[in-house]
Parts: C-alpha cells; sequence; structure tokens
C-alpha cells in the first residue's frame, strides 16, 4: 500500500497546523459558526444531534495493520470506544470535543492518515473496489489511480469550492464492486484497442433526491490522461453547476439538464486543450505510486489446501462461513476473507475498539497487514492463506467478528439515522436490528442467498437505500417514523434504481414487510435465482399484492 | 476597502464604477462586463487603465478577446461557497496568457487567500486591515502542491521526478 | 422585538456547546444546562427573548446553532420536547443507552417557566 514520502508528511502535518489555527480562531470567535463551517468540514466534522462528528478519510479503503491500531487508539482516547465504517469507506467517530480534534488529527497524521475532504463541496474520498489487488477478475490495480486522484485533489485550488460534494469511485475489473455508476465520475478499468489499460468514464451517477445512473462520456480513456480528463470534467462542473439550488447542484443535474451529449463535447472540447500540458502527472510518477501496490511476497502454495477442506466437511459452521464469506483470490493457495461487522441485532458497521485492535492483529497474523474496508460496512483481510483460514475463523469468533452473513439479508447496510444524524427523519439501525433478528437462523439466511438490503434514514440516501435490492427509505409522516421500500435496487455494473413498492410501513411493520418479500420471494423462485433474478422476472406485482394483501 | 497585493496594504490606484455612474475625468477605471460590452469604444477612447468586472456567472471567454486592452480583470466572490472565480482566473492565467492584474473582490476571506493565489490572482480586496496581516500567513500554511495550477509553485509530483532525474 | 406570531405552547431554547459539541438547554439563569428538565420552558410570548440570549451566547462564542423546541408538559409538572428528534437529542441514541444523556447521572432540577 502506498506509503508517505516526506511530501506527503510535510502536507498533512502543515494541514494540522492549519486547522489547529483554525479551530483556535474559531474558539477565540474571530471565525464566526458561518465562516468556520465550511472549513471544518473540509476537514470531516460535522455538527450532528447529540455531539461532533468525525470522518476520518481511509483512501480506498486500504488500511494497515498500524493504522488500525491508531483508529482504536482514538475511539479509546477521545471518543467513546467504537467507531462506525461507512459506505464510502471511511470512519466515523461519533463524539470528539471540537477541542480535542487537531490532536486527533495530529495522531492521524502520524500513521498516515488524514480526514481531509471527506466532507464539504470539494472532491471527496476515492473509493475503490474492497478487493484491489486480490481479486482474480482484475484488469489492473485499481488503487494505483485511486492514490494518483487522491493526491490530485488534496487541497486542489480550483475545485474546493464546487456546487456540491463531489465523489469519484474507481474500479479495477470488470464486476463493479465500488458502485462506479452511482458516483458523480465512475471509473473502470478495461483493455483498450491495443490492450493497454485505460478507463471507461461514466458522469453523473448519483442517489439522494434524484437518483441517477451515470452515463458514459468517454468509451477509452488511456490511463496517462485521466488527470487532464478529470480536470476538464471538474471544470465544467465548477463553471456550469448549479449554484442557486443545493438540491440541483450535483454534477448529475447539470448532465441531465444539457444532455449527456452536450455534457461530453464539453467536456472533450476543454480537455482538447489542456490534454497533453504540465496539468497531466509527471511520466514517471504513476510508476513510482505502482510500486507500492505490488503484490505482498506471496507463497508459492498449491491452490488445494486438504487441510481446509477437510474443516470444512468436519465443521458444519466453519463450513457456512466459509460459503457466505470467501471471495476467490487471484493468488493459488490465497482467498480474500470478509469479516463481517453485522453480528446478529447488531448496529452495522460499528466496531469496537478492542475489536479493530484484534482485526489489525489478525492482519499481521494472516494478511500481510492489509485490511479494507468495505462501501457495505464491512472489513476484508485480501490475502489470507488457505491453509489459515480456519484459525483466522477461530479468532474472528472469539473477537464476534465471524457473522457468515456476507452479503446475505442480515448483512444489511444502514446509515446512522436519527439515532446519531441531524439531517435523519427516522432511525434506520434499529430496523436493520429487527431485520437481522427476524433472521436470525443461519439456515434460513443461507437458505434465501444473496440478498441485499440497504436503509437510509432520509432522502440524502447515505444507506444507499436507492441501489438496494431491497431499500429501506425512513421518512417523518406527521411525527411517525415511517419507511418507504424499493425492489430491484442494483450497486454493480448492472445497475438500477430501485421501485417503490407502494404505502409507506410504520415503524413497527417493516420486519414484517420485510419477511413478507423475503418469503414471497422463496416461493416463486426458480433455477437458484437470486432474490434481484426474481424480481426482473416478475416484477413487483407479486410482492405487491402479498404485502398489501389486507389493506 | 484595504487591497492587498505581494503580501502587503497597497494603495488602490483604481475606480470601481457601475452601469450608471458617471466616470472620472481621468484615472483607472473598473467597470461591470456589461458596461464594457455597450461602451466599449468610449471606453478604449477615454485612456486610462482599463479594468473589467466580471461577476461570478461570466466567463473568461466573455472577455478573452479584449484582454489585450486590460491591465484589470476583478472577479466577484458573492460568496466565499461560489468557486467559479477560482477556474475563470486560471483560465485568464494560462489559457489566455492575462499578465494583468487579477482583483478578487466581494467575500474574500483569509481562508481562501492560498487557493486564489494558486489560480492566479494576484491582489485582493480584503474586509478589514486584520486580513492583511493574515495573507501572508495563509500564504506559508503550505510548503507543499499537489497539482499544478496557475502559479509558479512545482507540484510535488514534478519534484519528485526531477529528484529522481537529478540521482 | 418579536415578529413572528408563535403557536401558543412552551418552548425552550437549545443549542450545543461549541467545545465539545454537548447539547445544551437554557435555563433561567442564563446558563446553559445538559439536562433537559433543568432547561427553561417558556411560553410563546417569551419564546423569542429564550431564543434572543440563546444567539448572543452563540455570539459570545459558548454555543453553536441555537434554535427553539417545542416542550410538552406531562401531568407531573415535568418538561419534555415534543417532538421525536428533540427527545432523542435529550437521551442520546436509541441503539446504545449506555451512551450520552441517557446514560449519565442527570442533573434534575426544578422546572422552571420564569422568563429571562
Amino acid at each position: 500500500m502506498y506509503r508517505y514520502d516526506e511530501f506527503d508528511h510535510t502536507f498533512v502535518h502543515e494541514r494540522v497546523a492549519q486547522f489547529r489555527g483554525q479551530v483556535n480562531r474559531r474558539l477565540s470567535g474571530e471565525l464566526s459558526e458561518e465562516e468556520f463551517r465550511p472549513l471544518r468540514l473540509m476537514n470531516g466534522l460535522y455538527l450532528q444531534l447529540h455531539a461532533y462528528m468525525l470522518r476520518v478519510a481511509v483512501p480506498y479503503g486500504t488500511l494497515s495493520s498500524r493504522q488500525m491500531r491508531m483508529l482504536a487508539h482514538i475511539a479509546r482516547r477521545y471518543d467513546k470506544g467504537y467507531a462506525h465504517f461507512t459506505t464510502r469507506q471511511n470512519i466515523q467517530y461519533n463524539w470528539p470535543a471540537l477541542s480535542d480534534v487537531a490532536d486527533i488529527l495530529h495522531d492521524l497524521a502520524s500513521v498516515e492518515m488524514h480526514a481531509l475532504q471527506t466532507s464539504g463541496n470539494c472532491i471527496r474520498n476515492v473509493t475503490a473496489d474492497q478487493y484491489a489487488g486480490a481479486a482474480a477478475d482484475e484488469i489492473e490495480d485499481p488503487r494505483i489511480h485511486a492514490e494518483v486522484i487522491r493526491q490530485w485533489s488534496s487541497l486542489h485550488p480550483e475545485f474546493s469550492f464546487l456546487p456540491r460534494k463531489f465523489k469519484i469511485a474507481v474500479t479495477g475489473a470488470p464486476n463493479d464492486r465500488a458502485a462506479v455508476k452511482v458516483h458523480d465520475i465512475g471509473l473502470r478499468m478495461l483493455r483498450g484497442p491495443s490492450g493497454e489499460a485505460g478507463f471507461e468514464v461514466m458522469v453523473g451517477g448519483g442517489q439522494g433526491r434524484t437518483p441517477m445512473i451515470a452515463k458514459t462520456i468517454r468509451e477509452f480513456l488511456p490511463k496517462q490522461h485521466l488527470i487532464s480528463y478529470l480536470e476538464a470534467i471538474l471544470r465544467v462542473y465548477n463553471l456550469l453547476g448549479r449554484r442557486d439550488n443545493i438540491y440541483k447542484a450535483r454534477i448529475k443535474i447539470l448532465v441531465h439538464e444539457v444532455g449527456a451529449e452536450v455534457f461530453r463535447d464539453m467536456v472533450e472540447d476543454e480537455w482538447a486543450l489542456i490534454k497533453g500540458t504540465p496539468v497531466e502527472l509527471p511520466p514517471g510518477e504513476m510508476e513510482r505510486i505502482r510500486t507500492y501496490f505490488a503484490p505482498p511476497a506471496f507463497e508459492a502454495l498449491a491452490d488445494l489446501a486438504p487441510e481446509f477442506d477437510r474443516r470444512r466437511l468436519v465443521d458444519p459452521v466453519f463450513a457456512a462461513w466459509t460459503r457466505t464469506n470467501l471471495f476467490e483470490h487471484r493468488q493459488p493457495g490465497y482467498a480474500i476473507v470478509n469479516v463481517s461487522l453485522k453480528p446478529e441485532g447488531g448496529v452495522p458497521g460499528d466496531a469496537e475498539a478492542d475489536q479493530m485492535d484484534g482485526i489489525a492483529d489478525l492482519a499481521d497474523r494472516y494478511s500481510f497487514g492489509e485490511i479494507r474496508v468495505t462501501h457495505e460496512q464491512n472489513l476484508t483481510l485480501p490475502h489470507v492463506r488457505k491453509t489459515d483460514l480456519y484459525a483466522l475463523w477461530q479468532a474472528l469468533q472469539s473477537l464476534g467478528l465471524a457473522t457468515a452473513n456476507i452479503g446475505t439479508v442480515t448483512d444489511i447496510i444502514a446509515c446512522p439515522g436519527l439515532d446519531y444524524c441531524s439531517l435523519a427523519n427516522a432511525r434506520s439501525i434499529p430496523i436493520a436490528q429487527q431485520i437481522s433478528q427476524r433472521f436470525a437462523d443461519m439456515d434460513r439466511v443461507h437458505n434465501i442467498g444473496e440478498l441485499k438490503i440497504k436503509i437510509s434514514g432520509c432522502i440524502n440516501a447515505c444507506g444507499h437505500h436507492h441501489v438496494g435490492h431491497i431499500g429501506i427509505l425512513g421518512v417523518d409522516k406527521k411525527g411517525e417514523e415511517f419507511y418507504q421500500i424499493t425492489l430491484g435496487g442494483d450497486a454493480t455494473e448492472t445497475a438500477a434504481i430501485g421501485d417503490i413498492i407502494g404505502p409507506a410501513f410504520p415503524y413497527d411493520g417493516v420486519a414484517d414487510a420485510v419477511e413478507t418479500i423475503v418469503d414471497t420471494y422463496v416461493a416463486l423462485r426458480q433455477n437458484g435465482e437470486r432474490f434481484v433474478d426474481t424480481y426482473r422476472r416478475l416484477g413487483g406485482e407479486p410482492f405487491k399484492e402479498k404485502l398489501y394483501a389486507a389493506r | 476597502m484595504p487591497l492587498v497585493k505581494q503580501g502587503r496594504l497597497a494603495e488602490d490606484a483604481w475606480t470601481t464604477v457601475d452601469d450608471e455612474a458617471r466616470l472620472p475625468a481621468t484615472g483607472a477605471v473598473i467597470v461591470p462586463l456589461s458596461r464594457w460590452r455597450s461602451q466599449r469604444d468610449a471606453l478604449l477612447a477615454r485612456g486610462g487603465g482599463l479594468g473589467v468586472r466580471l461577476d461570478s456567472d461570466q466567463r473568461a471567454e466573455d472577455i478573452a478577446p479584449d484582454l489585450a486592452h486590460l491591465q484589470l480583470i476583478a472577479l466577484n466572490f458573492p460568496t466565499f461557497r461560489d468557486g467559479r472565480a477560482y477556474s475563470t482566473a486560471r483560465l485568464l492565467r494560462e489559457r489566455y496568457g492575462f499578465g494583468g492584474e487579477i482583483r478578487a473582490v466581494g467575500n474574500v476571506l483569509r481562508d481562501q487567500f492560498l487557493f486564489m493565489h494558486r489560480c492566479g490572482i494576484d491582489a485582493f480586496e480584503v474586509a478589514d486591515d486584520r486580513a492583511v496581516a493574515a495573507w501572508q500567513e495563509a500564504l506559508e500554511e503550505f510548503s507543499v502542491f499537489y497539482q499544478p495550477a496557475a502559479d509558479r509553485r512545482v507540484s510535488a509530483s514534478r519534484l519528485r521526478q526531477s529528484r529522481k532525474a537529478a540521482e | 422585538m418579536s415578529t413572528r406570531k408563535r403557536k401558543p405552547g412552551l418552548y425552550m431554547a437549545t443549542a450545543n456547546r461549541l467545545v465539545d459539541g454537548e447539547v445544551v438547554f437554557l435555563a433561567t439563569d442564563g446558563t446553559w444546562a445538559e439536562d433537559v428538565t433543568a432547561g427553561a420552558a417558556v411560553d410563546e410570548k417569551a419564546a423569542d427573548d429564550s431564543l434572543a440570549a440563546a444567539e448572543r451566547s452563540a455570539d459570545a462564542c459558548v454555543v453553536v446553532g441555537p434554535y427553539l423546541i417545542e416542550i410538552t408538559r406531562g401531568a407531573d409538572g415535568a418538561v419534555w420536547p415534543t417532538l421525536y428528534r428533540e427527545q432523542m437529542r435529550a437521551l442520546g441514541p436509541s441503539v446504545r443507552t449506555d451512551l450520552g444523556k441517557q446514560a449519565g447521572p442527570s442533573a434534575r432540577r426544578i422546572i422552571s417557566d420564569v422568563p429571562l
């Protein structure tokens, strides 16, 4: 993974000093809250329902064990002993004091981390596939390019006061595990006409009030032109994005209003003037960054691991975990391990400091010291020998992190919702907990198969409900919490926005509704179809009928 | 309002007028784009310094053909949140080669100075004298820059590569 | 000074403490209490004065983001926020009852609706 050089260290320390100065000017009254607010947002510091909230950047979801230990330390020292992993691969602390934030940033800087641009109308954390560098279907490690983008976008003088936030995601494989189609810019790596690697560039995806799937504006962009092309897109957006209405200020609205063709022309015209100029990444720099993403020192192993197979046969609980939580690794004899942060009845995506330390130790022991944060609020240990899987699983069990539910009905994404967030209309976490408890039977969970439930507590859609197979949106109806259900969303390369199924359900009715939907699917599925396949085949009618029959 | 140029309080030799006001008999004037368009010939004939003020929804290309006649462009920041002028400033410098003064006016705050300076803005109309003192501090907050812009600061990537080449 | 016609009822000024973000409620003596039951519930005629006092406190960098909440008085005289969202702010996250105000000792004081 990337290691800071003296430039990066200097930058992040200068940033800490700058923020400390800004906080001091706020506390002394020299800066008003109105003036301070965009400054603290540019450093990921929100004022939420109960307290400040600090969102720390985990660039493209990659963490070292050393960094994870520091995150645990921060949770203990400055917060209440836990933290939350988010749908943009970041980590959030819910209770920091403003007067401590500069010290927190200082501690983060000591392990090459920061909270820069995790909020505000600027370019946010660039996210990537959590299996980067490990999955077999990858063309190239997308994190190389995510790191290039990260540096380029850090305190970019032209693009720090955009009409609205800006989110970029990169996937290095045809199978999109980074939800690129619902980002402001989605980059999908592919091979060009002469076999060279480059990007399909998609613009204008997003969720929130007006969910949209991104449009492809360039089928193939050679990778050496990534920076100039991004500058062109951002410049067009900065100049033409709406400034009169925050609900219409994202780039997706601009693309929609002028049309994808016109938008593409504007970008291409601008790009033609800057392509190949000194704005591009200097030659050699991409290679320098690439060296940090060289594969770890894998052993030459046989892919077969007899001990692993034997354990699966004799231990059904272990076997269940291997069915849901493992993903195929490109290196023979290795596996990608998903660590579920969705225990039965737990708060999705939360981890205690002790658990974080435990994962750091396991990463050192079993995964070359590397951990990933997924945009589904789980963690990944990317490079584990198959022969180590049983021991790892046992260790995860003792940490309460071995729930065998990745990608299933209880692997629920839920935003913090009204329990924490001042923007929310309704709570989302207890809904997730109720559903999780309703489906406590593991056999049932595995029988249902792949089913992605995503819950948002308000229209800002931080829970990504629009792209849930079952999406749940909390709304406020006359002071009461109600939940609108959508079906058929998809965050992958077959991206789709879910369809509203009918009238909203009250707080106490959601788990029942979800169970009805699931049972309907199980009764109607054919040939091992996933839920989303059955929905695509049959549409919403069978589900509506069952849900609203009694009404 | 105090004017900061090259790190210090500067005399302002310019008079800003709106669409209606009488132009001073002599001396440098800054006019809105609309006035430049409607009175261009008269303004050129007047002599004295000529500057045009662009509002945040007005583009560099709106004034590009006339840059040779102008010594100053004022860019308005109606609120510090409106970041369009950062692009406009860069385009004036990098695309159109404007060598005159580019002045930030409007809601110009200390925490935006460095961004503005990097985009090619070299004069700042600030709210008060306290901002004058802060200007130099603000510019010195960073010594590392990750991307080239309209200024001469060399990006970290370029420094890394030239360092490597020197080895 | 007050131009806004508020609907009849009880109100209380609330904000977050600047230095640590703690949710606080304006008390009769003009200080900020961490417990809503120690805050000053005032009627609609006095609400704007409460808000003004809270805003002065924000200008003095004690709190940030002051606003008024609706208050309901129970049969026993105890005050409580009317809206669910504000009840949440007065308690803490419903999913972590070991955290926030609901978990700590709360200073119970006589409820007062004497205008500031």
